[in-house]
């Protein structure tokens, strides 16, 4: 059929974009000063595509409002960072307490972090384990919690991240988490850049790994969401009753939407742990939920493409484009007013403000990237 | 076909269907009618398995469905157009068809043809959001969907509910074709003159009991029936 072959279009084109979107990653990468700024806002941005895609097939496309995002998160950060760190370096790492009860690595057991294949198969290893746990506990969550609808749903999970975080700086969990110290010396993104003989950088991968990573995850989400599975969720999220007299059975489809979006919340917690150099319980607050959801809602509650676009756009306007707001600044003998630390995050809640008064679905809306290419008129034309 | 053994419902405390007995012959359109809260709408979705009855045998064809899952009692091929159409707003009417069939792994193009030839104006209008079709388009886009499972017997709650008198005949004009073509329908309705006028079989249900029944056209010569649902 006319539509189906639009849609194949379709999805070419989007490979198209991500495939090259990866090589200007990669060359940009490698002929630009490593330090800038930019590479730090890629990193980041792409860590929060993963999370915020995950928290939009919960919250967008199945319609169940939660806010356990951080919470699964730190579990996967947590998996990540003690399955990798090498066993030698465990003793420093765990100094506090002697040394830790897990004496493997993952990394140590393919050859080391050193080899390529012991990288390379570690930390994927390590980060599917990350999301597996996340989902684990999602589901075991989920028995109880998934019977709440809309608000109480929200508050229930926001409570679990609240606990889970403090479960995880409990002393008596020490020689497992390192209580509320940090985690380290894991591989980190940069763990990624090819050196040769002499210690010098050949070629950077260090942005490139984690675009390559969100890459699948989120292809494996889109994937999922055009399948007629990720029909039905859409479907419960517009009216369970309907819904349920089609013949979808609601428990069978909520359980495991609330799973997947968890093991990517997770996967994207051992991304966040590889970018930060190290996972400590204190940083996955609900501030950090709320960051999530703020991206999620900014690009567009349904909308995969809204989602990965404005996480970048989100970590670049927080972090990056809006710091000169914080220096004092003096034009000759003017001081410019308003300018001092913390001037920045009130521009920036105008921005959001702004944003959210005229594009009141988000950027995106329901829409992806791929519907601009088909305009409405020649639907339309193709369905009669 | 379907045989409904004094079936029994409660709603937290309130019993709203006590004991009713009665039988959907393959091939038929049969009506229940009835004032508001007679238990019509709960009979419906209890048949459905969206309510579990307190007590009672539900039978399709000898096998017993009693509380079976929805999504089972919509594969053993009964299906239920909701009151009110509950059309998925933000999907396209293609989409919404599409979940019509979800339980069903064959090839859908026989089916959406089939719906299409009976609403064409759905086929006009597939890519468009569900949500922003008039009343009566939606009602036919929430029986095209419950067509989309190839039901054996199709349940319709209200279909007349809020459309314009012209509408509702056309609605009514489309059950009998899809009767025609091998569908048996159980179809509740306040709007009783309509509903007798095109069932072969009908019930009259009045606070929980089914009070009378007979052919659709012989009662509404009946003078109670006249008084009551007909204003005669």
């Amino acid at each position: 059929m006319l539509q189906e072959k639009k849609s194949k279009r379709g999805t070419f084109i989007a490979l198209l974009c991500v495939a090259a979107l990866l090589v200007l990653v990669l060359v940009l990468e490698n002929t630009m000063r490593p330090t800038s700024m930019l590479f730090t806002v890629l990193k980041k941005g792409a860590v929060y595509a993963v999370v915020a895609t995950s928290m939009n097939l919960l919250n967008g496309f199945t319609g169940l409002f939660s806010l356990g995002q951080a919470g699964f998160m730190l579990l996967g950060a947590y998996t990540y960072a003690i399955l990798t760190i090498p066993v030698a370096d465990r003793e420093s790492v765990y100094y506090l307490y002697q040394g830790t009860i897990v004496n493997f690595s993952l990394p140590d057991l393919f050859g080391g972090a050193d080899t390529p294949l012991g990288l390379v198969l570690g930390v994927l290893l390590a980060l599917i384990l990350a999301g597996c746990v996340a989902a684990a506990v999602a589901w075991l969550i989920g028995l109880p919690v998934l019977r709440l609808k809309s608000d109480y749903l929200a508050i229930a999970t926001l409570g679990f991240g609240e606990i889970i975080r403090a479960i995880f700086q409990w002393d008596v969990l020490g020689p497992v988490t390192n209580g509320a110290n940090a985690l380290k010396s894991f591989p980190t993104f940069s763990s990624f850049n090819i050196e040769n003989a002499d210690g010098d950088v050949v070629l950077r991968l260090s942005t490139f790994v984690p675009f390559l990573l969100a890459a699948i995850c989120i292809g494996i989400i889109v994937l999922l969401i055009n399948s007629s599975y990720g029909r039905a969720f859409k479907a419960i999220r517009e009216d369970e009753v309907a819904a349920e007299a089609m013949g979808i059975n609601l428990a069978k489809h909520k359980r495991p939407s609330f799973c997947i979006s968890s093991f990517f919340a997770g996967v994207g917690g051992g991304m966040f742990a590889m970018f930060a150099s190290q996972a400590q319980a204190k940083t996955f607050t609900t501030a950090m939920t709320y960051e999530i959801l703020l991206i999620v809602v900014i690009g567009g509650l349904g909308s995969i493409s809204g989602s990965s676009i404005a996480a970048f756009l989100y970590v670049a306007a927080s972090e990056w484009w809006l710091r000169f707001l914080d220096a004092e600044t003096y034009i000759g003998d003017f001081k410019v007013p308003f300018l001092r630390t913390g001037f920045r995050m009130v521009v920036f809640s105008i921005i959001i403000m702004i944003v959210v008064l005229f594009f009141r679905r988000g950027l995106m809306g329901d829409k992806e990237l791929t519907d601009l290419f088909r305009p409405r008129r020649k639907q339309k034309e193709a369905a009669k | 076909m379907l045989k409904i053994d004094d079936l029994k419902v409660s709603y937290g405390g309130i019993e709203a269907v006590k004991g009713i007995s009665f039988e959907v012959p393959e091939g038929e359109i049969v009506t229940l009618i009835g004032a508001n809260g007679a238990g019509k709408s709960t009979t419906l979705r209890t048949i459905a398995g969206l309510v579990k009855p307190a007590s009672g045998r539900i039978h399709l064809q000898a096998e017993d469905i009693t509380a079976l899952s929805p999504d089972r009692i919509v594969s053993k091929g009964i299906t239920l157009v909701p009151e009110g159409r509950h059309v998925f707003p933000d999907l396209t009417v293609l989409e919404n068809l599409k979940i019509g069939a979800y339980l069903r792994h064959d090839d859908l193009e026989e089916d959406l043809k089939w719906v299409y030839d009976l609403f064409p104006r759905l086929k006009e209008r597939s890519w468009q959001a569900a949500g922003t079709l008039s009343g009566g388009e939606q009602q036919m886009l929430a029986v095209g969907r419950a067509l989309m499972s190839r039901p054996k017997l199709m349940m319709m709650d209200e279909p007349s509910l809020g459309l314009a008198p012209i509408v509702v005949k056309g609605i009514f004009d489309i059950i009998k074709e899809i009767n025609h073509q091998g569908v048996t329908i159980l179809l509740i309705e306040q709007n009783a003159n309509m509903a007798l006028q095109t069932a072969g079989l009908a019930y009259v249900m009045e606070t929980g009991r089914i009070t009378l029944s007979g052919p659709g056209r012989e009662l509404m010569k009946n003078e109670a029936i006249k008084k009551a649902y007909l204003g005669k």
